[in-house]
């Protein structure tokens, strides 16, 4: 088949338009989450959790934490009788195997799921001297892994102790919402693998999400109020002993 | 009277200081600006105070749990079964573990049946903190060292 210009121009114009709009096509099929119409945060109902460390061990294969670091963990509490300002606290292994099993009836006992509370004034994104720690639009708190220098002031800002030094990056590392997940229509890795439904992903932005109704009708708490982050991780009956 | 031939002078001697203030001035800024053009990354104060990529770095990473919606694509008829007994808001990787590379190619990556001898007492082991009315047991008294499974169905564990 012989061209002549006028069809050869005519037929690269028609393929570059045509190529344009598939790549856009893709480009929005990719980018369709839209971040303004989320705001990211978590309902934990303590009186679910079992301690079976499934969250933790969950969380570490999702996002390849290295043992020994945290970005959840189970903590075990035991108020004996009135000494409530001092309650007895375990996370052997940060409960990654569970708990080594304990029959005190007569005491309190449960079991505190805990995370990076993604705080909407988070102290640690204030400390951040370079702008690797942020809070994205939809409310998640995140790390630039190529940014962070390391410092560590992060580490020490946050009041919940939910940041860690990445033993090889030496970047700062914490929980990410599984921001990888959510973005995509999916459940965080914890909160997929309760067994209870004790942990439950949340967008505040969501009419239709049941944290609305969960925060309306239920005893809810966040850790640490005087410290004004304005958390967004929601405990249901909390006890008073939690720090 | 303030013109005076002197005093025009001085000032025209005063201004060519003043240019070369402004000259300098406008150095440092250009030099300002090409250095931060060349430090700050692109994306930089898109969104605030950070690099905006920083967010699609974030979103890069690859999916380890698959999600209950996608085992049920192929896996109906133990769903059904479990939606039937207890276990029905316990998701298929609580116990199976993260198989989104089996979701994604099931041939190449076979899933590894859990055992039920370490699995059940992870959650089932009675301890005083498991709220009371979690099912727990005292596994060594319940079953005299028989396996879980050889009672229960895991899927759908009432008797």
């Amino acid at each position: 088949m012989e061209l002549n210009r006028r069809q050869l121009l005519a037929g690269a114009g028609k393929f570059i338009i045509l190529s344009g709009a598939a790549r856009a096509a893709l480009d929005g099929d990719a980018s369709r989450y839209n971040a303004a119409e989320h705001w990211w945060g978590m309902t934990i109902d303590v009186g679910k959790c079992i301690g079976c460390g499934n969250c933790v061990r969950g969380c570490a294969a999702e996002n390849g934490v290295p043992r020994g670091y945290f970005r959840t963990w189970v903590e075990r509490y035991q108020v004996n009788g009135e000494d409530i300002e001092h309650p007895q606290v375990d996370s052997p292994d940060g409960g990654f195997n569970g708990f080594p099993p304990r029959h005190e009836a007569w005491a309190k006992s449960f079991f505190v799921p805990k995370l990076c509370n993604h705080c909407a004034d988070s102290p640690c994104v204030q400390a951040c001297p370079v702008g690797a720690t942020f809070d994205s639009p939809d409310g998640v708190i995140l790390v630039d892994e190529k940014y962070c220098v390391g410092c560590r002031y992060c580490i020490q800002a946050c009041p919940y102790g939910c940041r860690y030094l990445h033993p090889t990056k030496n970047t700062a590392d914490k929980c990410t919402l599984c921001y990888h997940r959510i973005t995509q229509g999916l459940t965080t890795a914890c909160a997929e693998v309760c067994p209870t439904g004790a942990r439950k992903l949340a967008d505040l932005k969501n009419p239709a999400d049941p944290v609305h109704e969960f925060l309306r009708s239920n005893n809810v708490q966040i850790l640490k109020p005087y410290m004004a982050t304005r958390a967004k991780v929601y405990y249901k009956d909390l006890d008073g002993a939690v720090r | 009277m303030l013109c005076t031939a002197a005093s025009v002078k001085t000032i025209l001697k005063e201004s060519e200081h003043l240019i070369r203030l402004v000259l300098v001035a406008a150095i440092l800024v250009v030099v300002f600006l090409v250095v931060r053009n060349v430090v700050v990354p692109a994306g930089f104060g898109k969104y605030g105070h950070y690099r905006a990529e920083a967010l699609d770095d974030v979103r890069a990473r690859a999916v380890s749990f698959a999600g209950r919606q996608a085992c049920e694509a192929c896996h109906g008829e133990v769903v059904q079964t479990k939606n039937q007994g207890k276990h029905a808001q316990v998701g298929c990787e609580a116990c199976h573990g993260p198989l989104a590379a089996h979701a994604g190619d099931p041939i190449a990556n076979q899933a590894v049946k859990p055992d039920p001898a370490t699995l059940c007492v992870r959650c089932h082991e009675a301890d005083s903190a498991k709220p009371k009315g979690f099912p727990q047991v005292i596994s060594s008294e319940h079953a005299g060292g028989t396996s879980c499974g050889a009672c229960h169905n895991p899927h759908r564990p009432a008797i």
